[in-house]
């Protein structure tokens, strides 16, 4: 009867979801910066950018942090220690074999690639692995996604809107009630490469 | 088991009633993007995915708009110029040599791509000689395409793509318009045929210089991705090309040597001789 008295661990995370729009390249760049080469988990980020061209955002973050940055590859499976970014005009969602999808489906929350469409399908394959975190925005998009994680057991961060950039994505994350921490950049950055 | 594992049962059984009922076969779909199809279809008639089984056995009505839902009838006018471009620099004049010029979009959708290459073609002084074949599995999205009329929201985008196409005169000598829609000139519209095939389970739908499919194998998964393109190298004449989306994976194209890359960045390929 060993096994009674060892406490229920809390499970390994095994991806970072983020979800972020205007101001969101600093607020990238701040909580990339501060995790570790060893860091265990994939981290997967959907910004809103301009619809047409080449992946920058990968570009621009990959240049000051210390994990291996790449635009998130159509049917290529999500590895640990890996930062994707969803590529410009195509929702990003996760299929259950821990690969990337892409779809071209109508905008939501006038916008694609959404934060809810990844959040969604990643909370359905990661479970209670999950983190979601959610950064500066002028927009609800991710709100109902951060939902879906918490429902699913996952963890769910939000930037304080006092300090973020444009407030309106961290404040309806706030207002659906499923939100564990409210944190300054700073204390994000700290929470989640603590992971 | 948790509502999750559970809702996945019913989306399959939802799924499996569709095909043995009607042949409609979604099940090969990559499982995260047709989830989300078959969750707004069931929200916009207020009810579970449960219950949209026995609509679709019993009404006969619902699998159209079913079909509807469930494929994703998107489409734009250049989107990706650069693709346009690329089309019309350097695929365009080697299909001059042909007396007669096939091409067919397989998910056309609502059409607006299959329009844009169309014009590109016209432009290039080849038009005459084309026929086009544009192909999807949704009734109600075919019927928008061969009407040719769209809404004019979109326009501003529309004319920068074809700009950026390399268009050599005005986007606005193509069609007419009033303050909400515009439409398609005639005389693009009578070169393109728009017909009902489903890639699953339809066979070769005629022999073709150039397939444009963009943006239709993301939603297959990698089994049925791979029957698809044998199909279209099957229905590619010697050397015929294939442009698929940007973003669609290039190793599930290459992997099987059945076409070589011509432009990898814009996924344009060219059927290689040999034999399955
Ligand atoms: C996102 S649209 C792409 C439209 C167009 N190629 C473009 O990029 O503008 C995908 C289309 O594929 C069609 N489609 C999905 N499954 C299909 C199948 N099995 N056979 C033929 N078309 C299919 C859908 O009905 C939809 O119109």
């Amino acid at each position: 009867m060993a096994k009674l008295l060892t406490l229920p661990k809390k499970p390994a995370i095994e991806a970072v979801a983020i979800g972020c729009s205007a101001g969101g390249l600093e607020a990238l760049r701040k909580i990339l910066n501060a995790l570790p080469a060893t860091f265990p988990a994939a981290v997967i980020i959907v910004a809103h950018t301009a619809p047409d061209g080449e992946n920058l955002l990968s570009s621009l973050l990959a240049k000051t942090c210390q994990l291996p940055v790449s635009e998130a590859y159509e049917r290529e499976p999500v590895l640990p220690g890996q930062v994707y970014v969803a590529p410009p005009n195509y929702h990003l969602l996760i299929e259950p074999n821990r690969c990337f999808a892409l779809s071209v489906d109508e905008r939501v929350c006038f916008v694609r690639p959404a934060v809810d469409v990844l959040f969604y399908s990643a909370a359905d394959v990661y479970r209670d692995r999950l983190l979601g975190v959610i950064l500066t925005g002028a927009n609800s998009d991710g709100a109902q996604g951060l939902k879906a994680i918490k429902a699913a057991g996952g963890i769910t961060l939000v930037q304080d809107p006092g300090e973020a950039y444009a407030d309106t994505m961290p404040k309806t994350a706030i207002a659906t009630g499923a939100v564990d921490k409210v944190l300054s950049l700073a204390a994000l950055a700290i929470e989640i490469s603590e992971q | 088991m948790d509502d999750t594992s559970i809702q996945a049962i019913e989306i399959s059984l939802f799924l499996e009633a569709l095909y043995q009922r009607h042949g409609y076969d979604f099940r090969n779909y990559a499982k995260a993007s047709i989830k989300r199809r078959v969750l707004t279809l069931a929200a916009i008639h207020g009810q579970t995915v449960a219950d949209l089984i026995p609509r679709i056995l019993h009404d006969d009505g619902f699998v159209t708009e079913a079909i509807a839902q469930l494929s994703v009838p998107v489409s734009e006018m250049f989107r990706d110029p650069i693709v346009f471009k690329t089309l019309r620099e350097t695929i365009l004049p080697l299909l001059q040599t042909y007396p007669r010029i096939n091409i067919w979009q397989a998910g056309c959708a609502t059409g607006e791509e299959i329009y844009s290459l169309a014009i590109i073609l016209e432009e290039e002084g080849l038009l005459e000689r084309a026929q086009i074949y544009a192909t999807d599995i949704n009734d109600i999205a075919l019927r928008k395409a061969e009407d040719g009329i769209f809404p004019v929201r979109y326009l501003p985008e529309y004319e920068r793509n074809y700009k950026n196409a390399g268009g050599k005169t005005k986007l606005s000598d193509y069609y007419v318009a009033n303050t909400e829609f515009m439409r398609l000139h005639e005389r693009l519209r009578r070169k393109i045929v728009f017909a009902h095939h489903n890639l699953v389970s339809d066979g070769v739908f005629c022999e073709v210089q150039l397939i444009l499919c963009r943006n239709v194998l993301i939603y297959f998964n990698n089994d049925l991705q791979k029957k698809v393109l044998e199909l279209f190298h099957k229905s590619l004449v010697r050397h015929g090309f294939l442009c698929l989306g940007t973003r669609e994976s290039k190793r599930a194209v290459e992997e099987r040597q059945l076409f070589a890359a011509i432009n990898r960045n814009c996924m344009i390929f060219q059927k290689k001789g040999g034999e399955l």
